[in-house]
C-alpha cells in the first residue's frame, strides 16, 4: 500500500486547513481529550439542543495530521445531526477502523461518506488508530456530561 | 569499522520492514541484538539453568556461577572498585526508583532539594517526585540554554546547604548533550552532596569508568546496550550500600528471618530480591564481550563520525529544524518538519523501513520548555551507516513530499 492512501488529500486538507477549530458560540457540553503516548490534545466544544439535536460542534487542539483531520471531519458530520444518529455512525467509524467494515448510515450523504471512507486507511497503522479516533471519544464525552478527561491509555 | 560485518552479527537486519531493508535509527529507545546474545540466552536455558543462589544441586551452582560472573564483567567494564556496588534490577528506571526510595528515606526530609535539571528523563524525575511528595522535599531543575545543554553554572547556582542529592542524565536522550559529569561529581563532592548519573545513553555510547568519575549512583540499561529487556544495573559505592535500608523485601534478600525481627545482608544480596531475570543477566554478559570486541573507542568515533554526517545531511533540509546545538553530542538527531508532525513523520519513514521515534521521548518538561508537544528523533548505534543517513535523508524528502511542504 503507498502512504499516500493513508495520507489522502482530503486528509491532507483537513489536517492543514481544519474546519470548526474554534470554540463555538453558545455551546453547553465540552470535554477534553489526551494521547499522553504522543502528546496529542483535544477539547471538544457542544451545543445540544433539549430535543438532543448537535446543533453545533467545534474542537481545539493540538495533534497529528490523522488526529486533526478526524476532528475536523468529525464536526463535519455530526453538525445537525440527532446525538443518537451521531452514536451509530461513531459506532461504525470505529468497526471501518477496526475491523475494516464499510459504512451503512441512511442519514449519511455520499459526500459524507466519501469523506469519512478517507479515513479507512488508518486501519492498517495500528499504533494511528488512536490517534483517529481521540476526538470522536471526546465527542461522546462530551456529549453524556462525562467530566473525566478522555485518556486513550486508560 | 565495517558497519556491513558488524549487522550481519544481528538477525534482524535480514527482515524486511513493509517490504524493504531495516534502517533502524532507534537506539536511543532500545538497540538490536546481536546473535550471541540471543544464542546465549537459549544455551543457557537448555543446558545451564536452575535458579540461582539457593539450590546445592549442580545446575544450581553452574547458573549460580555464570550470573556471578556477569557481575565480575560488568565491574571491570565500569571499572567499580568491587563487585558488590553492582546490583541488577529490571531496568534503569528500578536503579533510580531503589535510590530515591532508599536514600530519601533515610536522608531527605521536610525542606530538602533534590537538583535535577530540565533535560531529565521522565525515570529521573518521577522517582524524585515521589519522595517530594512523601517527605515535603523540592525539586529544583537546573536551566537548558537554547542549545540544548545545562551550563554547570546553572547548577552551581541551585546548590544550597539544602541540596541532598544531585540526579542528573549523562547524555540527553532528546538534545544528545553530554554532561560535564566529572566536573559536576567533583563540584559536588566539594560540598559532599551525592550525585546519582542516568546512564542510560551515556554506558552504550561512552567510555565510563566508576572510580574515575567518582560519582556516588550510576544506572544503567542493558537493553539500549543490544543486551536482553528485564536487566538495568545500579553501580553504587559501597559506602552508601552500607547504610541504606533494603528497598523491596522477599526471598533471597535476608540474613535471618524470626516473628519478631529480621536482619538483612549486605549489598548486592541486599537489593536482590525474588528470583532474578537470571538468563536475561547471563545474556547481557555476550553483550559487554561483543561491546568489547568491537572496543568503546572504536564505537565512540564511528558514532561521532555517523552523526557529523547526519548532522551535515539533514541540515540540508530547509523544512528540518534540528533540536539543540551542543558543544558535545552524543549519537542523537531530534528533529521537527515545518507542517508535519513527529507522528507523520514516524509513519512515512516506517513505510521506508526506517524505524524512528516520535513524542515527547518522556521528557515532557524539556518538550514545553522548547515550545513543542513532540519531535522526531533519530539515534544511532554500533551498526549504523552513512547509507542509513542517506536513507533517512531521502525519507525526510518523502515527507515534504507527502505533506507538499
Amino acid at each position: 500500500m503507498d502512504i499516500k492512501e493513508l495520507y489522502q488529500e482530503i486528509i491532507l486538507d483537513h489536517g492543514k486547513n481544519p474546519r470548526n477549530k474554534n470554540k463555538c458560540e453558545g455551546f453547553n457540553k465540552n470535554a477534553k481529550g489526551h494521547n499522553p503516548l504522543c502528546g496529542d490534545k483535544i477539547h471538544v466544544y457542544l451545543k445540544i439542543d433539549k430535543a438532543k439535536n448537535v446543533e453545533d460542534i467545534s474542537f481545539e487542539g493540538e495533534g497529528c495530521a490523522i488526529s486533526i483531520a478526524s476532528a475536523s471531519i468529525m464536526t463535519q458530520i455530526i453538525k445537525g445531526k440527532e446525538f443518537n444518529v451521531a452514536k451509530k455512525i461513531l459506532e461504525q467509524f470505529l468497526n471501518m477502523l477496526k475491523e475494516g467494515s464499510k459504512l451503512s448510515i441512511n442519514s449519511l450523504s455520499d459526500d459524507e461518506n466519501m469523506t469519512m471512507m478517507s479515513l479507512s486507511g488508518v486501519k492498517r497503522f495500528p499504533m494511528r488508530v488512536k490517534c483517529a479516533t481521540l476526538a470522536w471519544h471526546t465527542f461522546i464525552n462530551a456529549a453524556e456530561g462525562q467530566k473525566e478527561t478522555v485518556n486513550t491509555e486508560k | 569499522m565495517d558497519t556491513k560485518v558488524i549487522k550481519s552479527k544481528f538477525p534482524i537486519f535480514k527482515n524486511k520492514i513493509n517490504g524493504k531493508q531495516l534502517t533502524y535509527l532507534d537506539n536511543a529507545n532500545s538497540s538490536q541484538k546481536p546473535q550471541s546474545v540471543i544464542d546465549r540466552i537459549s544455551k543457557f536455558y537448555s543446558n545451564e539453568f536452575s535458579n540461582i543462589g539457593r539450590s546445592v544441586h549442580s545446575l544450581g551452582v553452574t547458573a549460580t556461577n555464570r550470573f556471578e560472573e556477569t557481575r565480575d564483567l560488568i565491574k571491570n567494564f565500569i571499572n567499580a572498585k568491587s563487585r558488590e556496588e553492582i546490583i541488577f534490577t529490571k531496568n534503569a528506571t528500578e536503579a533510580i526508583n531503589l535510590v530515591a526510595f532508599t536514600y530519601g528515606e533515610k536522608f531527605i526530609n521536610k525542606g530538602d532539594e533534590i537538583l535535577i535539571t530540565e533535560l531529565e528523563h521522565h525515570a529521573n524525575y518521577v522517582p524524585w517526585h515521589f519522595i517530594r511528595k512523601r517527605k515535603g522535599a523540592i525539586i529544583k531543575f537546573a536551566e537548558c540554554n537554547e542549545k540544548g545543554e545545562v551550563d554547570i553554572d546553572k547548577i552551581k547556582e541551585l546548590i544550597s546547604n539544602k541540596t541532598k542529592m544531585i540526579a542528573i542524565t549523562h547524555l540527553s536522550n532528546v538534545t544528545g548533550a553530554i554532561m560535564p559529569v566529572k566536573k559536576i561529581v567533583d563540584l559536588a563532592s566539594e560540598k559532599k552532596i551525592p550525585v546519582l548519573i542516568d546512564g542510560c545513553q551515556g554506558a552504550p555510547h561512552l567510555k565510563i569508568d566508576m572510580q574515575e568519575l567518582g560519582c556516588d549512583f550510576y544506572a544503567i540499561s542493558c537493553h539500549k546496550m543490544y543486551g536482553p529487556t528485564g536487566v538495568g544495573i545500579l553501580y553504587a559505592k559501597k559506602k552508601w550500600l552500607d547504610v541504606l535500608p533494603p528497598y523491596q523485601g522477599g526471598g533471597g534478600m535476608i540474613e535471618d528471618v524470626k516473628k519478631n525481627n529480621i536482619t538483612f545482608p549486605r549489598s548486592p544480596t541486599k537489593y536482590e530480591a525474588g528470583t532474578l531475570q537470571t538468563a536475561e543477566v547471563v545474556g547481557f554478559s555476550e553483550s559487554i564481550k561483543f561491546i568489547k570486541d568491537v572496543g568503546i573507542k572504536n564505537i565512540m568515533s564511528h558514532e561521532k563520525e555517523i552523526l557529523e554526517y547526519g548532522l551535515e545531511k539533514i541540515k540540508k533540509n530547509n523544512s528540518v529544524k534540528i533540536i539543540g546545538d551542543p558543544k558535545n553530542r552524543g549519537s542523537i538527531i531530534s528533529f521537527t518538519i515545518k507542517g508535519i508532525h513527529p507522528h507523520d513523520i514516524a509513519t512515512i519513514l516506517d513505510e521506508d523501513g526506517v524505524a524512528i521515534r516520535a513524542g515527547h521521548h518522556c521528557c515532557q518538561i524539556l518538550h514545553e520548555k522548547l515550545g513543542i508537544p513532540a519531535s522526531a528523533r533519530a539515534s544511532f548505534g554500533i551498526y549504523n551507516s552513512k547509507e542509513d543517513i542517506d536513507v533517512l535523508s531521502d525519507s525526510i524528502k518523502k515527507c515534504n513530499k507527502v505533506f507538499n511542504t
